[in-house]
């Protein structure tokens, strides 16, 4: 027929695609490695040279951690909600209500409810102030052995999560909107733009993946794809209302990988879980593939939980480190090599943005699709 | 030490985790059913719509053609038949014209015939009447010489002796 050429070149173009995925994975992985690396020498150049220098480490994960406020530039911030469930019951305040201090020497007093907010966490404060003027215990393990409440705040990553979903819902029904008035006629506008990536999600996720089931999954599957690429992008955005590191958070990839396993496992079919439970080998290994498979059930998701994570994260701490060496430098100079360098891990990251979320849908697509299999193929 | 730096990236914040549930649930139930349900659908119904056209497109081509082969169907067949009328009218007007030369040619050897045979009477007459007529004009004759001849009486005399002697002599 005459489309089978365009399949062929669609099938290359997903080859390609994956070509260049497990290169920027390799990539990545190296650049954490890097990264890394390079974090431990800053620090050991600080101890070495500059005592009073900032942690750079530090500061690089500040900025990739989470934060109770939303920091635009010098002492410009917006204080976010913090809600907490403490012994003594929900306890609700402004972030800012304290100050910032967040070195973990100053005891808060709630009404009646003593916390200690430190590196941006709350927690109970120990009875006595440790050597070091914190009320912070560590254990000889370096472990940190004060409790905390249940920290349920409205931090910088929900405010993010809540702008990119505003955005998605705007955006998309606006656009199922346009689809409605403009029936049968041809698509215009942001309907132009969404209508391929689209079809990407479904002629290239979910219908090699699902076969004829595919129709189904389509709305998780649009819903997780665009919402880890928007994510990814915003992240990516170094101001409002970018900024926040959501798609880099593991409690955010956490969460979507779980849908992905939820939604696996209750529609799993009696050949899903009969390969699960009696496998196609000798009885007498089923003590030994039994436990496996189950394994295997749960090290899906966990891998696609931590991929994502480890991916954006990677990035944000590469670009963050290469703009830190000017700092650990101490000279503007090194802006000349810095900079370019940003601009290209940048361009890499929107790239990697995409294939995040393309890997993402596609694994969810693969594993969802692996458990509503009619034939097993053996 | 970095490693111990990493350990709060590597730890689920349960508030983040049930705040992105939240949003995340909400977000898949709204876009679901305002978005992709539509979106889908209209993908869908357009798709089908191209397809059918195509198919229409297809068939209206197939039509087409059906048409043009047929046509030129009918147009070799009625071509043939011209040729065929046209052969048919000239063997008709050959034929006629055969028979009208034949009718001619007979009908004029019978005229020439008859004319001959008239031509033959009317001269058979003719001589006839040339003959009575030479006949009578010779009597006349005759008689207007016997009488001039015997106004005179010795011509007759000799005559009648130049007769006798003839006569003597047989």
């Amino acid at each position: 027929m005459d489309l089978s050429h365009i399949f062929n070149t669609k099938k290359f173009f997903s080859l390609a695609f994956c070509a260049v995925f497990f290169s920027l994975l390799s990539f990545s992985a190296f650049s954490e490695e890097h990264a890394a690396a390079d974090s431990s020498k800053v620090s050991a150049t600080e101890a070495h040279v500059e005592e009073a220098d900032e942690d750079i480490s530090e500061v690089i994960l500040h900025h990739i951690a989470d934060s109770h406020e939303w920091h635009f530039f010098g002492h410009v911030y917006i204080p976010l909600p913090v809600i907490l469930w403490t012994d003594n019951g929900l306890k609700t305040f402004l972030s800012n209500k304290f100050g910032h201090n967040d070195h973990g020497t100053e005891i808060l007093d709630l009404e009646g409810t003593k916390l200690v907010n430190y590196h941006g966490k709350y927690y109970y404060p120990s009875d006595v102030k440790s050597a070091n003027g914190t009320y912070i215990t560590y254990n000889a393990d370096g472990e940190l052995l004060n409790k905390k409440p249940l920290d349920i705040s409205i931090t910088k990553n929900v405010v993010s999560l809540l702008i990119s979903v505003t955005i998605l819902l705007i955006v998309f029904i606006g656009v199922a909107n346009s689809y409605k008035k403009r029936e049968g006629k041809a698509p215009k506008g942001m309907q132009s733009l969404l209508e391929p990536i689209i079809l990407f999600v479904r002629d290239d996720i979910a219908k090699p993946q699902l076969g004829h089931k595919y129709r189904g999954f389509m709305p998780y599957l649009l819903t997780i794809f665009f919402f880890v690429w928007l994510n990814n992008l915003l992240g990516l955005v170094p101001f409002f209302p970018g900024g926040a590191n959501v798609t880099g958070n593991i409690a955010v990839t956490m969460m979507l990988a779980l849908c992905t396993f939820v939604l696996t496992t209750v529609n799993g079919n009696k050949n899903y879980w009969g390969h699960v439970f009696t496998p196609h080998v000798p009885w007498w290994l089923y003590p030994l593939m039994i436990p496996v498979e189950i394994v295997g059930l749960i090290v899906k998701p966990v891998a696609l939980m931590i991929r994502l994570f480890a991916n954006i994260t990677a990035g944000h701490i590469l670009i963050l480190s290469l703009i830190s060496l000017i700092f650990i430098l101490k000279s503007v100079f090194v802006a000349g090599v810095a900079i370019p360098f940003v601009l290209f891990i940048s361009v890499i990251e929107l790239l990697v943005g995409f294939i995040q979320a393309f890997i993402f849908t596609i694994l969810s697509a693969l594993f969802i699709g692996m458990a509503v299999e009619e034939h097993a193929e053996h | 030490m970095i490693l111990l730096a990493l350990n709060p990236l590597v730890t689920p914040d349960p508030g983040l985790f049930i705040w992105s549930t939240v949003t995340f649930l909400i977000l898949f139930f709204l876009l679901s059913k305002f978005a992709w349900k539509p979106i889908v659908k209209a993908l869908d119904e357009r798709e089908r719509f191209i397809e059918d056209s195509l198919a229409k497109a297809e068939m209206a081509k197939a039509e087409m053609a059906k048409l043009i082969s047929e046509n030129e169907d009918l147009l070799k067949e009625a071509r043939l038949k011209r040729d065929e009328i046209l052969k048919e009218a000239k063997e008709i007007k050959d034929q006629i014209v055969n028979d009208a030369k034949e009718q001619a040619k007979t009908e004029g050897s019978k005229l020439i015939e008859k004319a001959k045979i008239e031509i033959t009477n009317q001269k058979l007459a003719a001589m006839a009447e040339i003959k009575n007529q030479v006949s009578s004009l010779s009597i006349e004759i005759a008689e207007k010489v016997l009488r001039k001849q015997f106004e005179d009486q010795g011509k007759q005399e000799a005559l009648v002796n130049d007769l006798l002697k003839e006569v003597k002599l047989n």
